[in-house]
Parts: C-alpha cells; sequence; structure tokens
C-alpha cells in the first residue's frame, strides 16, 4: 500500500531525511519511532504532498504522490502532529468542509459523519464550536474526520500528543476497529512505546534521518536483546537529548496562546 | 466548484459570527468620517471645495473595504498558525480553487462593510448626487474589495509571522490608505506625490466611488473600471502562483 525506496531530503545543508526504504501492506499499522528531530514528520510531509523529496521514490496505493497529487490526496486522510481544525466553526460543519472538499457526495457525507460521530463520541456536541473542545475531543475529530472519505491509508502524526491516558486509550480502540472494519492502512508516528507495542503490527525506528531497525516488536527486542521496546529503542537511538530547532511558526503558535489566554 | 463554495461560506460564517469583529471593523471608519468630517468640515468649506463630508464619504467607504478585504487574505496567517490552511492545502482539490474560494470569501466580506459604512455615511447626512449611482457604486466596491482581497492573499501567502504583519500594515497597507486621495483632493499636489498617488491602486477605486456618488472626477469613469480591472488579473495572478507555492 505504501512503498518507499531511497527517500532523502536535504534542507540547505541539513540532511532531514537521508536515504531511507520502507514498505507497508495493506490493512497494517506501521509505526514510525524515533526522537525528536528523527525526520519522522518530514517523511509524512513528503507522503503527503507536502514537500518535495529531494531524491528517492514513493507509491501509495500504486500511485506516485509527487506526480498524480490529486489522485493520492483522495486515497489518504491524515491527522497532523499540530491541531487543523477550524475553531470558529462547530463539529458538524469541519466535518462537512471535510467531505465536501473530498468530493464525498452529500447522502454519504451526511450519513457518514453521524456514524463517524457517533462512534467517536462527539455526536452529542456536533453543533458546539470546535473551540469549545477539549484537547481530547480535538483529537478525536480530527481523526474521525480523517475517516470520513474512507481513505485507503491513513496517516497519524502523534496523534495523542498532550492527551491523558483515558483518551489515548479509547482513541487506539476507535482507529484499531476502523483498521479492522475498513481494512485502511494506518501509518503513524508516535513517542509513547507503550502504545506502538499495543497497536501497531511493524515498527520502525528512525534516528537521525535513517531506519536504523524495523521489524515487529517482538523482533525488535530480540535484535537488541532487551525485554521491552522502550529498552529496544534507547538500545537502538542512544540516549542523549535531541534539541529541535524553533522555526518561525512554533514562535508564532506561542504567541497565540498567550492571545487566548 | 463545491470547493470554492464552501470555502467562500466559511469566510461569510466567520464574519457573520464574530460580531464584535464587525462593531470593531466599524469604529474606525466612523471615527474618521465624524473627527475628520465635521472637524476639518470647516476649513475645507472655507477653502472653496463645499462640504467636506461629501468630498470624504466615498473616501471612507474605499478605506473601509480596503482594510476589510487586505485582513481577510492576511487573516491566513491565523489559518495557518491555528492549522486549518493544512487541511485544505492536502485537500483533493486545486489549490486555485481553494484561493478562488477565500479570496472572493474576504471580498463579499469587504463589500458587505463597505455596504454598511455607506449606510451609516448616508445617517451621518452624506447624500449622493443621484441615487441611481448607488448600484454604479457596489461596482467599484466590489472591484476594490477583489483587488485587495487578492493582494491580501497573496501576502498572506508569503508572510509567516506577526512581525510580517505589522510590516505590511505600516508600510502597505496603510500608506495606500492615505495616499489614494481618499482625505483629500488629488488635483494640485507636489510632482512627487502626484506620482506615487498615480502609482496607488485605491486612487482609482476612490476616484470611481466619488465620480459615481458626487460626481467630481478627478480620472474618468472608464479609465478607473479599465485600470482596476487590469490591477484585479494582476493581483489575482500574483496571489494564485504565491499561494499554489505554499509548502506546509
Amino acid at each position: 500500500m505504501i512503498s518507499v525506496s531511497h527517500l532523502v531530503k536535504i534542507f540547505g545543508d541539513f540532511t532531514a531525511v537521508s536515504d531511507i526504504s520502507f514498505d507497508v501492506a495493506q490493512g497494517e499499522i506501521f509505526a514510525f519511532l524515533g526522537p525528536n528531530g528523527a525526520g519522522k514528520t518530514t517523511t509524512i510531509k513528503m507522503l503527503t504532498t507536502l514537500l518535495r523529496p529531494t531524491s528517492g521514490q514513493i507509491e501509495l496505493d500504486g500511485l506516485d504522490p509527487t506526480v498524480k497529487q490529486k489522485q493520492a490526496r483522495q486515497r489518504f486522510g491524515i491527522v497532523f502532529q499540530d491541531p487543523s481544525l477550524d475553531n470558529e466553526q462547530t463539529a458538524w460543519e469541519n466535518m462537512d468542509l471535510h467531505g465536501v472538499l473530498y468530493h464525498v457526495p452529500r447522502k454519504v457525507r451526511a450519513q457518514r459523519t453521524e456514524e463517524l460521530l457517533k462512534l467517536f463520541e462527539l455526536w452529542e456536541r456536533k453543533d458546539a464550536y470546535v473551540k469549545t473542545f477539549s484537547g481530547g475531543m480535538k483529537r478525536r475529530l480530527e481523526i474521525a474526520r480523517g475517516f470520513l472519505h474512507t481513505p485507503k491509508i491513513l496517516f497519524l502524526d502523534e496523534p495523542t500528543l498532550g492527551l491523558d491516558p483515558q483518551s489515548r486509550n479509547q482513541l487506539w480502540t476507535h482507529v484499531k476497529r476502523l483498521n479492522e472494519t475498513e481494512k485502511t492502512t494506518v501509518f503513524l508516528t508516535t513517542h509513547y512505546m507503550d502504545e506502538a507495542d499495543r497497536v501497531a503490527h511493524r515498527i520502525a525506528i528512525m534516528d537521525h534521518g535513517k531506519i536504523v531497525a524495523q521489524g515487529t516488536s517482538a523482533e525488535l527486542k530480540e535484535q537488541t536483546q532487551t525485554d521491552s521496546l522502550e529498552a529496544a529503542f534507547l538500545a537502538l537511538t542512544g540516549s542523549s537529548l535531541r534539541d529541535e530547532g524553533a522555526d518561525a511558526k512554533s514562535g508564532l503558535r506561542q504567541m497565540a496562546q498567550m492571545f487566548r489566554r | 466548484m463545491g470547493a470554492i463554495y464552501i470555502l467562500w461560506l466559511r469566510e461569510l460564517k466567520r464574519y457573520v459570527r464574530s460580531r464584535v469583529q464587525i462593531v470593531v471593523s466599524l469604529g474606525q471608519p466612523c471615527l474618521y468620517l465624524l473627527a475628520l468630517g465635521f472637524g476639518l468640515g470647516p476649513v475645507f468649506q472655507q477653502a472653496g471645495h463645499g462640504s467636506y463630508l461629501q468630498f470624504m464619504a466615498p473616501g471612507v467607504v474605499g478605506m473601509t473595504v480596503l482594510f476589510s478585504s487586505v485582513f481577510s487574505g492576511i487573516a491566513m496567517l491565523w489559518d495557518r498558525q491555528f492549522g486549518f490552511l493544512k487541511e485544505t492545502l492536502v485537500a483533493p482539490v486545486s489549490r486555485m480553487q481553494i484561493m478562488i474560494g477565500r479570496t472572493l470569501g474576504g471580498a463579499t466580506v469587504a463589500i458587505i462593510q463597505g455596504t454598511l459604512i455607506l449606510v451609516i455615511c448616508l445617517i451621518a447626512g452624506f447624500r449622493p448626487h443621484s441615487w441611481f449611482a448607488i448600484p454604479l457604486a457596489f461596482l467599484f466596491v466590489a472591484m476594490i474589495a477583489i483587488v485587495f482581497a487578492a493582494l491580501g492573499t497573496a501576502i498572506g501567502s508569503v508572510i509567516k509571522d506577526m512581525q510580517g504583519f505589522q510590516l505590511v500594515m505600516n508600510f502597505l497597507v496603510m500608506p495606500i490608505f492615505f495616499l489614494s486621495g481618499a482625505l483629500f483632493p488629488l488635483a494640485n499636489l507636489p510632482l512627487a506625490m502626484s506620482i506615487i498617488t498615480k502609482l496607488d491602486p485605491l486612487a482609482y477605486g476612490v476616484d470611481g466611488l466619488r465620480g459615481v456618488l458626487i460626481n467630481t472626477w478627478h480620472f474618468s469613469l472608464a479609465f478607473d473600471v479599465a485600470l482596476l480591472a487590469g490591477i484585479a488579473v494582476l493581483f489575482l495572478s500574483a496571489g494564485a502562483y504565491l499561494f499554489t507555492r505554499i509548502e506546509a
């Protein structure tokens, strides 16, 4: 379903992603783990047409997303690391807007919106503005929205960041269920090892722009001769801290948060 | 088409729902209208140009449309900030449609704002030389709105933070307003000033509004319309080009 070979992304003189290759089968849940700045988000951005690769091949459902952008976009859904909802509209309106943008016919749109909002336990709040939602509710809405156009692949970039254990648990339950009922391929990144361990069929560990290991959780533990995924992760990536550079956007984000207080 | 409509509708919904914003954005033009209109009125009268309120009302309408439309484009900064922009950028519709939907939405909001200010001007004592001029005035309001909503989109595609926004406000939007002849006649200006005002797209919009509403032309109807249409095409193309180049 996803096939990546020798993918490279260079920003100026910084190599964010350096020659990675991997395959994800249909219906699989594939997790990308890695310290901050390892290149996970850059990879997702290239897979989802938001960034052009410097070199290398990508195939999504047999399509090259750098060439057939629109067709590729129709086939995947994405939940970004940062929220991407319209706060000034209601949950229903956010779903509806997404449905229109993804060419979902009106009837199907209404029906699926209802199903998904009920599944993600947001139906009672469908007419409330998103700005009144808690972090967990917003996340759930984003994931529900990602499923609206029945994508073949769903990308989840750190979807549980900042959520409480209850919300995280519930969120993965829903994602797993939809993965099973709709056969959606799921590609996720996370910092929580227990999540990857529990949800993902296969895991790739990324560091400094390279994939340092991939396989099932059991395989990774065996390879590093450790008894937990976290220990395996630390064995593979070392224990030094990574500092991500702050860009203009994160500065702006801070500012907006100050304004909202 | 669906994408254009839903994004246009979104801009409209946002406008209608932010009542405080509506009042705030009408406050500034009202202040200009009252403080300058009545404050400078006697001086203007003594200079032999007639009523200043009559003269500046079309300028204030132009100003309202200018600010409102540029802001709507720059509001993209907030969509970038709160992430919604990305949702539209990965959607399987062409960037062109997204840009057109947003720009038309912003222009529509600006037209509504301009209309509200025109009504306020009428209440404050402004009288057009003929009521039949009103529909033609709307043509100019719409053209100003489209020109500057497109400019706003172009700018919004490029700037990424609040400093950029301040820069644009102080060094582009305010000069466009002050140098447009919204507040003073363009006749008998020093040469340098006269050249600068001729480079200001809003000058033709304000001239058109003023010409239509109180029958005082500096340029001419056909010239203003043709020039604004040309600038609209230019800015829309620039906006479309810059918007399609956004990388998230």
